[in-house]
């Protein structure tokens, strides 16, 4: 494809920067976007495409520079003057008022009537929805609905709006790759349709996959802007991280030691009945990591949950070298050896107000290690937090820093120093790299891969696929609260692991159906 | 015995029953509002106490009921106006605030109080109060025109807001992005609504609500001003809200209840009859804490209540 004209820009940076405390965000950003195509932002996690994102939304202002739009520059102080010039957002994290309807979400924050008008705002979503085929019952409360589903709600709203350029930051994120495939055909028509897209990853083959145009960004700066058909995946690795990466690190076999997990025949019922677990049986052993494929919400919350004493089993037991843990507390089986690293270490990890040092002793201030005579034993709290910080190269200040100015991969060392601290015998992993950039997620599988080595049984739940495959001795993979179907690493294929969790039975004749 | 029994049903009790809710469901419609754009207003009891001197104070000396209740009332926004600077804008804790601005206010009044009227002698100062308003005809019906068609006009006009408020809340613009607001304050940032800006209307509002409660205490009901006027009525206020879940329909059976619990005790005390109308009194917070377990599921309670909100957290 051949590059555009000049005159077909639609939105551009010129010059643009941004600082925040202690960080420049986005350091003199230039940059075209064009009219009818769709742009990739791509970049590793902190590169500064969500800030750059947000100075096109007018979530913040640029400290220097200008942001024009058809060839003016706009001044924006809110995302109001942003949606009123026809720009139009969706976040990572969704904004959506869950126990309000699809409509009414689509309705806020449109200027209209002093009364709502939903029927006409009805009609003409439902021809959105025509349009770009969206299928969304309208009147379901969101927080009802599934994440993919959600975020179909966030474009409508932008679309609604009127918007000329979208901008989308991760969209792919919470999404089954069937969902991703219909995402993308679905831009793709957008953009023949003459909306402008702008899409934000740190995923090198969407790049490929969707992309005109790709613009490479590194620690605040634009290293590059090409034509996606003139570059390749390695070029854009490169750029992105300034030296060649493989993420597959290199994982030796080991003979697996005795059994520690044995779970068998768990149930677990959920509120919602979404999510629950039936009849699930597992095995993890000394030495060996078991890998859990699965689409999000097929019962991998209820899994982690029933493991580390979160929720009880309605049926089943849950053997930990042959002694049944079923009773105990989250605090007793952290004391026989069960450590766990949660997938949400912002909200169960960690006390993002508290120090990182406190953090890295959290659910262990009991211990007598670092307790005195009921008091907290300050020196030694003190030595593990350098010993840690030191160890796991975690980067701050210092450990009496407050936790909340980390980023996110130095978020996850401290929970993994702090699990990894016992020498667990039982290591309950859920999502460990999610959101996490390149050389963290370099790291944290390293880090499993030693524990592993150590002697532990790792239980790693992830929806990254390349990550099980990579790390996994062998892979059991969840679709609708059962296990269903486990395959020696070896044997794993992305096509096999992929039916089951589509929740088709490995028979070739059904995969076809 | 047949006294505790009479007096459920005696028309005085139901009659002053309605004219004891008023003030209640003022004062928790006002609050609801509030809540809605995610603003825990703690602070109503001391609204009311500052809005009732400030209808007396006026209504006394200028002479004029009309002009005390629109003193009291502007004295609530002054006050909720205050509350906005602090948890809106400075963001402070909304409990700290609340709670701060009950000692400010009832502190406030009091020394305004004795500022104009120091003596100390046993005569309280007292101010015209508003006359019933007896609607022609209806009050004329035995019973039921005493007990609902001769209150007071402010009666009226508080039980003639709910349908309004409701007709707002669910059927505009302003009262879809309200309750937006309260629940996810972000998504609304995003798509341009004036976060501050709307927690600054509902907490004017709720000192609107709060002020005519505050006036209804002293020139409708006593013509008098003292420090304990409010007796507790803010913090009922408070507990109707979440005994009403949030739904105007249930804050007016609760304020109506409540204010039923109340002349029903105050007419055994009156009559001496030797129960406990303590137990009567402490009544609506029992009541109110099993409608939240009732309610548990099903909570209207607005998902960022108390919680202020800064761009760009995560």
């Amino acid at each position: 494809m051949n590059g555009p004209g000049a005159d077909s820009v639609l939105l551009q940076a010129r010059g643009v920067t941004k600082r925040f405390p202690g960080v420049v965000a986005n350091d003199d950003i230039t940059l075209e976007v064009h009219r009818a195509r769709v742009h990739c932002l791509l970049g590793e996690n902190g590169a500064g495409k969500s800030t750059l994102a947000d100075l096109f939304y007018g979530v913040h202002e640029p400290d220097e520079g200008v942001i024009e739009l058809r060839g003016e520059p706009i001044h924006m102080v809110s995302p109001r003057d942003a949606i009123a010039a026809g720009i139009g957002m969706v976040r990572q994290h969704f904004e959506l008022v869950t126990p309000m309807s699809v409509l009414e979400n689509v309705v806020i924050g449109t200027r209209g009537e002093a009364k709502v008008d939903l029927r006409a705002a009805r009609d003409r979503l439902g021809e959105l929805c025509d349009l770009y085929g969206v299928e969304v019952d309208l009147d379901t409360p969101v927080g009802d609905l599934a994440v993919g589903q959600q975020q179909w709600v966030e474009i409508l709203k932008a679309l609604y709006l009127g918007c000329e350029v979208l901008i989308l930051d991760e969209p792919t994120a919470v999404l089954t790759p069937e969902g991703i495939e219909r995402l993308f055909a679905t831009l793709r028509r957008m953009a023949s349709e003459g909306l402008t897209i702008v899409l934000i990853t740190h995923k090198l083959h969407e790049v490929m996959e969707i992309s005109d145009d790709v613009t490479v960004l590194r620690r605040g700066r634009v290293v590059r802007t090409s034509l996606t058909s003139e570059v390749t995946m390695a070029d854009l690795t490169r750029m992105m991280v300034g030296r060649d990466v493989d993420l597959a690190i290199d994982v030796a076999e080991t003979s697996r030691g005795d059994l520690v997990l044995d779970v068998s025949g768990l149930d677990v019922a959920t509120e919602s009945g979404r999510g629950s677990l039936k009849q699930v049986s597992l095995q993890v052993h000394e030495r060996e990591i078991l890998g859990i494929a699965g689409v999000s919400g097929n019962g991998q919350d209820a899994l982690f949950d029933v493991l580390v004493g979160m929720s009880s089993a309605d049926a089943g037991r849950i053997l930990v070298d042959a002694k049944d843990v079923a009773e105990l507390s989250p605090a007793d089986r952290l004391e026989i050896g069960i450590a766990s690293v949660p997938a949400d270490r912002i909200h169960q990890g960690l006390m993002m107000d508290f120090r990182i040092s406190e953090n890295l002793i959290l659910g262990r201030q009991r211990s007598g290690r670092y307790r005195r005579r009921g008091w907290l034993n300050q020196a030694s709290i003190a030595q593990f937090a350098d010993e840690s910080v030191t160890d796991f190269e975690i980067a701050a200040p210092s450990p009496s820093h407050v936790t909340r100015v980390l980023s996110g991969g130095n978020l996850q060392k401290i929970v993994m120093a702090r699990e990894l601290a016992g020498q667990p015998r039982l290591l309950v992993v859920h999502q460990p790299t999610r959101g996490l950039d390149i050389g963290a997620t370099e790291y944290v599988r390293r880090r499993l891969v030693e524990e592993r080595d150590r002697g532990a049984a790792i239980l790693l739940i992830s929806e990254d696929l390349d990550e099980l495959l990579n790390l996994s001795s062998r892979i059991a993979v969840m679709f609708d609260g059962r296990i269903v179907g486990e395959v020696d690493r070896r044997d794993a294929t992305i096509d096999r692991i992929g039916m089951w969790m589509a929740g088709v039975s490995g028979v070739p004749g059904e995969a076809l159906a | 015995m047949n006294d505790v029994l009479e007096a459920l049903i005696n028309v005085g009790v139901l009659a002053s029953a309605i004219r004891i809710a008023t003030p209640l469901l003022l004062a928790a419609l006002g609050e609801m509002v509030t809540e809605r754009a995610g603003i825990l207003n703690l602070g109503i009891e001391g609204t009311i106490t500052v809005s009732a001197f400030g209808s007396f104070v006026v209504a006394d000396k200028a002479d004029s009921l009309w002009l005390g209740v629109v003193s009291g009332v502007g004295a609530g926004i002054l006050l909720s106006l205050l509350m906005a600077v602090l948890v809106s804008s400075i963001k402070v804790e909304q409990v700290v605030a609340g709670l701060a601005l009950n000692l400010f206010g009832i502190g406030m009044a009091f020394y305004l109080f004795r500022a104009v009227y120091p003596q100390t002698g046993s005569e309280m100062p007292r101010s015209d109060t508003f006359d019933h308003a007896e609607i022609p005809l209806l009050s004329d019906i035995p019973a039921v025109g005493e007990v609902v068609f001769s209150q007071h006009w402010l009666t009226y006009a508080a039980i003639g807001c709910c349908p309004l408020l409701w007709w707002a809340l669910n059927r505009t613009q302003f009262g879809l992005e309200l309750r937006s607001v309260g629940n996810n304050p972000a998504a609304c940032d995003m798509r341009g609504i004036n976060v501050t800006g709307m927690q600054y209307l509902a907490l004017m509002f709720g000192g609107l609500m709060a002020g005519l409660a505050g006036a209804f205490l002293s020139v409708f009901l006593s013509g008098l001003f003292f420090v304990d006027v409010a007796a507790g009525r803010g913090w009922i206020a408070l507990a109707i809200v979440i005994f009403g879940n949030w739904r105007i329909g249930r804050i007016l059976a609760g304020s109506l209840f409540f204010g039923y619990l109340d002349a029903y005790q105050l007419s055994l005390q009156a009559r001496g009859v030797d129960v406990p109308h303590q137990l009567l009194l402490a009544l609506p917070f029992a009541l109110t804490i099993a409608a939240l377990v009732v309610n548990r599921r099903r909570s209207q309670e607005p998902l960022h209540l108390g919680v202020p909100y800064f761009r760009g957290e995560r």
